[in-house]
């Protein structure tokens, strides 16, 4: 009994210290980490700027757990682009200071993620990367009236509230999309799909893709799933597909998972027309990937990092320097959306005194008046539903390179 | 024809599931603890290899060995560290501390190894064999990780019945105290048993990686839970179980997803776990729990 | 009669320790003192408490392993949030989310038994891999359900949305992307309250004659049956019990975000594995004790947040060294040095009280 007393006793000091580091500690600390973490945050630039005024922009996404790869991109992409935001003079002449939280992809997570944000002092958020833990925030930052871009959440609940934009194209849009061009270029008849049924954006495009379908008269002869937990295995997959005499593959999946599968149909000599959207980018650059593999593989991407303009060029130059890898679509959407919040912050006129709400209000009504060039799309336009209109780029891979088709 | 492949497929997944299923059994047997950080050596084993083969340019058979001492000698200090202190502690405090490995291992990895995933190459380097005129493959992986299995399984039934070594281990599985008292060094044993079950990691994360060449901090994870499915199919503890229970547990999951639903493939593979349990208790090859009144 | 009394103050603590909590922090957040982080925690702490008290009925009472815990959280978050969703507007906000409630405790106290069922044959690790099982394929399942409504009445299908047939209408369950806009209803209070409830039932029931024999059974199962103890009875009622709380929790968790989705993460057997942890760690039949830990492991990553990069590694160590510390010979000692120096220095600080 006398134990028993002493571990609770313990937990008790535990969890009063705990408290009162949460109370207090909060804003500081996470000051520090933004800085800490990222080097050239606004705290080295904050001297040099004529007032101590500073917009704060929060980012979410996971940094931990399975889909880590994601956010990380996306972090590093938002950092880029603020960083160099800051050295040209800021936003409106102020200075921004952003600060990364990780949600590990999960709906609650995010949802704290967002609230620590706030303790901070967020007044627009970029985020969150993955469509589930989005549609879990944006009612949150409805109810706050939070401006939100999101890079790369697709779904369509991922924005349905008039405070949220979206950087990417939505899982609608891509399915059909998708749907169109193979059916208008003839790249196949017969279609199978192997998509992961465990993951929103996988389901939100092949839904689409299937309706598209259907309309145009595409024939899909077999629809195969894998999950989050059986994504090594392919074989039965792909030897459905080929079993089925689909001459053409369409993989709404990410490039891990793809990567897998294309060495599978080369194992067992199958040898269909491959098609991917957004998620398969970054396959060529997967490291110690056989991009031979990769031959002739068609997909619908807003970003080439072998792009030859300018902006491109320079951004992932840039990036490989900071980080040592090629930044893929998701670095890509976060390095733009930091940029159309400055773009709509000017057509807006913000200041950094202005409330998180008022600032919101603004926002809304500026993202809908610009249009933005940049490395995911040129002169890309917002509706008020937060649906950006941009043209879909194909490209097929051709030597190891993507050639634009 | 095409059950045929299927087959073949379930057999190359069931036999990397086998492989590591060795390890997880062998552990358990002999200290009697479920230890969920062996998917996170067998990742780290995944990563050693690699490092040594695509980095260091070594050739496949050498990087194995490297990845095999780096994980034996990770093994030791875990089970130093971590699980020796706990000796006397009930069983779900060295679980929950296993657990806690785990998550230290997945987290380290990520902080050193970077989220992204990386392409493994196959340490195994012979081409694989064509039956019936070529419609169906048999790659070389799948025949060296059977291969691998089977040698393992002779090779630990061997030790473990004609070596003194051996002979302690199984000693002090049957009886720790009594073992003590015969004059076994049980911390000895018990560190012996982790060195080997983590060698026996790192040659599952290379063919696991070779067969599935995919590595992240993650990989090892749910191979590991569904090996330890297969080692409780098979009877947990026993080692020819664990390669039947490996074996069994592919060929239903690959089957299931072809015949059945790919959607729901685990939820099969599980079903089928809770049926073979209801039916025989203790698993395929499992001894019969003895009640004492 | 002094040791019930003894027990009987116990439980009186851990409710005032409940209550005093409640009062305090939902005074602190209608003042508006407390940081967003906070007052967004507070209905997820409820319901970590809730189910690390529900899984202890099970793992520390009963003295069985299940690894399947998050599994009926599922089952309760689904069909709450199914029926929620279906009755949003058809009745008052108050008695949707009782009923609510009612179907999600009531709708997995039913999978408690089911899975109750192998529990009579199996034992130990062998059990701990069939709810880990159970629990995988609730999940598994739920994600292939697509459940429609329009004109014509509901539409059902395990394949894919397009099956449903739709003629307009709505989809309700949409496979892996679950449910949304489910009524927020979940609040600090109402969870409170809920955790309260959950504490009364199961620490009335380990001090009934049910819980006495759900006791003998866990330390000498042959003897107690000797005695003539209803063995199935008792465990199913164990697992029931446990399985209808941790129903009420996914209840909370499912109507304290509007999107609801089965993922690895929130209902698969890691987060099976993070609530043994908080009963491991608080104490194994200690109810008060998984109670704290949960309560302070589900804070502790958060206040870890600003190291960033790190916090789960830390959070990984730490998990390493308060097992140590709470199991291992040496921590124990340790603990023991403590204990006697607190011990002295009440004695000296009490001297002529007593």
């Amino acid at each position: 009994m006398r134990k028993k007393c002493l571990s609770v006793f313990l937990a008790g000091v535990l969890a009063v210290t705990a408290l009162a580091g949460c109370g207090g500690g909060n804003g500081g600390s996470e000051t520090t980490a933004a800085a800490g973490d990222n080097g050239t945050a606004a705290a080295d630039n904050g001297g040099s700027a004529d007032s101590d005024a500073v917009f704060k922009i929060g980012g979410i996404g996971p940094i931990t757990g399975n889909t880590a790869i994601y956010g990380t991109a996306v972090q590093n992409g938002m950092a880029q682009a603020f960083d160099e935001i800051n050295a040209a003079g800021g936003i409106n002449g102020y200075q921004v200071e952003y600060s990364f939280e990780d949600d590990v992809s999960d709906p609650q997570n995010a949802v704290t993620a967002y609230n620590t944000l706030k303790d901070w002092g967020m007044q627009m958020l970029i985020g969150t990367v993955t469509s589930g833990a989005c549609e879990a925030v944006v009612d949150e930052t409805y109810a706050d009236n939070m401006f939100q871009i999101t890079p790369s959440g697709t779904s369509l609940n991922s924005i349905k509230n008039d405070n949220a934009f979206r950087m990417c194209f939505s899982d609608p849009a891509q399915g059909s999309e998708s749907a169109k061009y193979i059916s208008e270029n003839n790249l196949g008849s017969k279609i199978a799909v192997i998509y992961d049924s465990s993951d929103t954006y996988s389901t939100g495009i092949y839904q689409a893709f299937a309706e598209e379908a259907e309309t145009l008269g595409l024939e899909i002869v077999a629809a195969e799933s894998f999950t989050a937990d059986t994504n090594t295995d392919f074989s039965v997959q792909v030897q459905k597909a080929q079993d089925a005499g689909a001459d053409l593959v369409f993989l709404p999946i990410y490039y891990q998972e793809a990567s897998l599968i294309l060495a599978k149909a080369q194992e067992i000599g199958y040898a269909p027309q491959f098609f991917g959207c957004d998620g398969m980018d970054g396959i060529l650059t997967l490291e110690n990937f056989d991009v031979s593999l990769a031959e002739g593989l068609m997909l619908m991407t807003p970003f080439s990092a072998d792009a030859e303009d300018e902006l491109t060029q320079n951004f992932v130059s840039a990036y490989e320097e900071a980080h040592g890898e090629t930044p893929n679509q998701f670095a890509a959407d976060a390095y733009d959306a930091a940029y159309v919040i400055k773009a709509a912050a000017e057509q807006a006129g913000i200041t950094p005194d202005m409330s998180a709400s008022d600032i919101c209000d603004a926002m809304k009504t500026a993202m809908t008046e610009i249009s933005y060039t940049g490395l995911t799309g040129k002169e890309i336009t917002w509706g008020e539903d937060g649906e950006p209109t941009k043209a879909p780029i194909v490209v097929k891979v051709t030597n190891g390179a993507y050639e634009f088709m | 024809m095409s059950f045929l492949s299927y087959l073949i497929n379930g057999i190359s997944l069931g036999s990397v599931y086998a492989i590591i299923a060795l390890g997880y059994t062998m552990v358990y047997g002999i200290a009697r603890m479920l230890n969920f950080a062996h998917g996170d050596i067998i990742m780290v084993g995944g990563y050693a290899a690699f490092y040594a083969m695509v980095n260091g340019g070594l050739s496949p058979i050498l990087s194995v060995l490297i990845a095999m001492v780096i994980c034996t000698v990770l093994g030791l200090l875990i089970e130093r560290i971590a699980y020796k202190p706990l000796r006397s502690a009930p069983s779900l405090a060295v679980l929950i501390t296993a657990i806690g490995v785990s998550y230290f291992l997945q987290n380290l990895a990520l902080l050193l190894f970077g989220a992204n995933t990386k392409t493994f190459q196959s340490v195994v380097t012979f081409g694989g064999i064509s039956l019936a005129g070529g419609q169906l493959q048999l790659t070389g992986t799948t025949i060296v990780t059977i291969a691998a299995c089977i040698i393992i399984v002779v090779g630990l039934s061997l030790y473990i019945n004609k070596t003194r070594t051996g002979q302690a281990m199984l000693a002090v599985s049957e009886d720790r105290g009594a073992a003590q008292l015969m004059g076994i060094n049980v911390n000895s044993t018990i560190a012996m048993t982790f060195a080997i079950g983590s060698a026996l990691a790192a040659i599952a994360g290379c063919l696991l990686c070779s067969a599935y060449p995919s590595l992240n901090p993650y990989t090892g994870s749910m191979p590991g839970i569904k090996a330890f499915t297969a080692a409780v199919f098979g009877g947990i503890g026993s080692i020819p179980g664990a390669m039947v229970g490996g074996l069994l547990l592919g060929i239903i999951e690959i089957l299931g997803r072809a015949y059945i639903s790919s959607q729901l493939s685990d939820a099969i593979v599980f079903a089928v776990l809770i049926i073979i349990l209801l039916v025989k208790p203790t698993g395929i090859f499992g001894k019969k729990i003895q009640e004492k009144v | 009669m002094k040791r019930m009394q003894k027990t009987t103050r116990s439980n009186f603590i851990t409710y005032g320790i409940v209550i005093v909590g409640t009062i305090l922090f939902q005074a602190l957040d209608s003042a508006g003192m407390l940081s967003s982080l906070l007052s967004g925690l507070l209905v997820p702490l409820c319901y970590f408490m809730i189910l690390a008290v529900s899984l202890n009925l099970v793992v520390g009472i009963l003295g069985e392993l299940s690894l399947g815990h998050a599994g009926f959280m599922c089952v309760g978050a689904f069909a709450s949030a199914f029926f929620s969703k279906i009755m949003d507007g058809a009745m008052p906000d108050g008695l949707r989310f009782f009923l609510a409630l009612l179907i999600g405790a009531a709708l997995a106290g039913v999978f408690g038994i089911l899975i109750g069922i192998p529990v009579l044959r199996l034992r130990g690790d062998y059990l701990a891999i069939v709810t880990l099982a159970f629990g995988e394929i609730i999940r598994n399942v739920v994600n292939v359900f697509y459940i429609g409504r329009d004109a014509n009445g509901f539409h059902f299908s395990m394949k894919d949305a397009m099956s449903l047939n739709m003629d307009g209408g709505e989809i309700i369950v949409n496979g892996p992307q679950g449910i949304n806009g489910t009524p927020r209803d979940s609040t600090f209070l109402i969870s409170a309250i809920l955790l309260l409830i959950t504490l009364i039932i199961v620490l009335n029931l380990i001090n009934s004659r049910s819980g006495r024999a759900i006791m003998s059974i866990r330390d000498d199962r042959i003897a107690a049956e000797s005695i003539g103890i209803n063995i199935t009875k008792f465990k199913l009622m164990a697992f029931a019990i446990s399985s209808a709380l941790a129903g009420v929790a996914g209840v909370l968790y499912a109507h304290n975000l509007s999107t609801l989705a089965a993922s690895s993460s929130n209902f698969g057997y890691n987060m099976s594995i993070s609530i043994l942890v908080f009963v491991v760690l608080g104490g194994i039949g200690s109810i008060r004790g998984s109670m704290i830990a949960a309560f302070i492991l589900t804070l502790l990553p958060e206040l870890l947040r600003s190291l960033s990069d790190y916090r789960m590694l830390i959070y990984a160590i730490v998990l390493i060294i308060m097992m140590l510390v709470n199991w291992s010979t040496s921590g124990r000692y340790m603990k023991e040095k403590i204990a006697d120096w607190f011990r002295g220095l009440r004695k000296s600080g009490t001297k002529g009280v007593s």
